[in-house]
């Protein structure tokens, strides 16, 4: 399948996309409320740090981050396994595979396109972030937005190739919904959406700075609220890209395998 | 257009009983049997071609048809679709074929038909100009009207099955794969499907083969049957053909002007059916003008006609007859 015929129909597929949000607006609000666990942990980090700061975290800093935290996984976050899954079980796989575009393709076109109307979420919140905590806790530096912009982007791309390589596992499991379970428990963890990892002890820290969890959401939250230098966000966006282009093969191989077993069993 | 060459499409299936402890032990340690769904078939198909594919249930029909699209992958054998080897997926190969499933859709579910309709211009690089036509052209054939612009969840089972082929046609593949397109469908919607099917072939020229428990659908279809049974071939050539060497018998219906006797039509041929005012005899083709000769001299015939054998019943005897090959061969 070209490449060609895919860039082609991705304003196509991006549109449809879109409608298909528009038409599934309940079920994205639910999406939305299902992801405002942040808040939730702000409150309480709040709380626990209304007399000292723990860390580097006062009040406002907890605000500013999990306000962020909040806004980045609304960008960020990804369902295309759910689709894959629900696709390769029912055979509605057979209808994308024949046409001339690669379906992974339709999967991030489906995904991408639901992003505006996660802004209409999204934005409002950020305006608040910015009234009550002001730029205080938010970075000044321009190049450190730049290296948000990016983070964000790869956080995006590598939550979509998670979501992807789990739908994969469809092909060779009963279904893939208990291993995403599996992962979330792990992401919840290990990626700052319940804690900052600056709070973890040293040594566990060293660990999951090292772990794919961590730029799916924590890097673009630390790098926005002025955790870093450049030089370590540098260091840690380039980090962030080696894990996308290790999911990126592994994805492309969990896919060339599984579709061929779905070629060899179902259809 | 096709060639198909001991086409071999076996599958392996995991097979347990039921109860907790069979589940259990499934956990450990899993047997798995080996299916020939289909057994080393051939055929070949001209472009232009419209051709019915039969057989019972788990024959290998579909299999054969997804073999042919490209979806599934043959386990040994040769298949050549205009030249292409369907499992290779080439764009050109896509562009020329559609496969419609009677049982699953393409189309987007929460969105109206006509978006389908526009994902599909965009992906298969249709023109605007080409697109506005051939919608124009299946809007008027399939009597869609404003059934595009409503959500594909609200439209009823015979709706959706012709938005379904609309958006199938987008791209005006050359080879269209049809497995069971009428299924679930009321008669009239049947009928409306079928002709749209004809004319597509006869306007465009593209091949057609389709597979359906409907026999109508075969009879109004395809003059030429491939019929697989247990993976194998069986039968391939004209369906008139088909019909004369199961059941060389016509049917002759004749319709009196007042009550006639089961005894006096007896004498005649085998009765399939008798009332007052009608009787169908079964009688074998060569026999026909006898008893039709017989029948206006000696009895008040106010109309009669000869017809076929029904295909349901063509098909269950060719059927039965495999069955009891099969059945004595494996004894």
């Amino acid at each position: 399948m070209s490449l060609h015929n895919t860039l082609r129909a991705c304003p196509a597929m991006l549109r449809i996309g879109l409608a298909g949000a528009v038409a599934y607006r309940a079920e994205l609000l639910v999406w939305a409320l299902a992801t405002t666990l942040p808040l939730v942990m702000l409150a309480l980090w709040t709380s626990v740090a209304e007399h000292a700061p723990i860390g580097r975290y006062g009040q406002p800093q907890f605000t500013a981050y999990f306000l962020s935290t909040f806004i980045v996984r609304q960008l960020t976050g990804s369902w295309a396994f759910w689709e894959m899954n629900s696709d390769i079980k029912t055979g509605t796989l057979g209808a994308r595979l024949l046409r001339p575009v690669n379906p992974l393709f339709a999967y991030a076109a489906e995904n991408l396109a639901a992003i505006p109307l996660r802004l209409v979420i999204a934005l409002p919140i950020a305006v608040v972030l910015l009234a009550t905590v002001g730029g205080k806790c938010m970075t000044r530096d321009p190049v450190l937005w730049g290296i948000f912009g990016l983070s964000v982007a790869g956080a995006w791309l590598l939550t979509l190739l998670t979501n992807l390589m789990v739908g994969c596992a469809a092909f060779f499991l009963e279904s893939s919904i208990k291993l995403m379970d599996v992962y979330l428990v792990f992401f919840f963890v290990f990626s700052g959406y319940l804690i900052p990892i600056d709070l973890f002890p040293d040594a566990l820290r060293n660990i999951v700075e090292k772990l794919p969890f961590r730029y799916q959401l924590g890097l673009p939250v630390e790098v926005i609220t002025g955790a870093h230098e450049r030089t370590y966000a540098l260091n840690h966006l380039a980090l962030q890209w080696v894990w996308i282009a290790i999911a990126l093969l592994a994805t492309r191989s969990a896919w060339r395998h599984g579709l061929r077993r779905f070629s060899a069993f179902g259809g | 257009m096709i060639r198909v060459r001991d086409l071999k499409k076996h599958f392996r299936v995991h097979e347990r009983s039921s109860g907790i402890a069979a589940a259990l032990r499934s956990v450990f340690h899993r047997t798995y049997t080996l299916v020939p769904a289909v057994d080393g078939i051939d055929f070949d198909i001209r472009a232009g071609e419209r051709v019915g594919f039969l057989g019972p249930n788990g024959a290998g029909k579909t299999t054969t048809l997804k073999v042919l699209a490209g979806l599934l992958h043959q386990t040994s054998g040769e298949v050549l679709v205009e030249g292409r080897e369907p499992r290779r997926r080439e764009d050109d190969f896509l562009k020329s074929i559609m496969l419609v499933l009677g049982q699953k859709q393409q189309l987007l579910w929460d969105l109206p038909p006509s978006e389908t309709f526009e994902l599909n211009r965009a992906v298969y690089g249709v023109s605007r100009g080409t697109y506005e036509e051939t919608v124009r052209e299946l809007t008027d054939l399939l009597e869609l009207g404003d059934l595009v612009r409503k959500p594909t969840r609200a439209l009823s089972l015979g709706e959706r099955m012709k938005c379904e082929l609309a958006a199938a046609l987008i791209h005006r593949p050359r080879l269209l794969f049809l497995d069971e397109p009428t299924i679930g469908l009321d008669v009239s919607m049947q009928a409306v499907v079928r002709d749209f099917v004809k004319r597509y072939n006869e306007q465009h020229g593209a091949t057609i083969i389709l597979t359906s428990h409907y026999m109508a659908d075969v009879e109004r279809l395809c003059p030429r049957v491939v019929v697989i049974d247990r993976g194998k071939l069986v039968y391939d050539g004209s369906l008139e053909e088909l019909v004369a060497r199961v059941r060389p018998e016509k049917r002759v219906v004749f319709r009196f002007a007042c009550a006639v006797s089961l005894e006096d039509v007896t004498a005649l041929g085998r009765v399939v059916h008798h009332d007052a005012g009608e009787t169908v005899l079964a009688v074998h083709k060569d026999g026909v003008n006898g008893v039709v000769t017989r029948a206006l001299a000696e009895m008040p015939v106010r109309d009669m006609t000869v017809e076929n054998p029904p295909l349901e019943e063509v098909m269950s005897e060719l059927f039965a007859r495999q069955r009891a090959v099969h059945e004595a061969g494996t004894r």
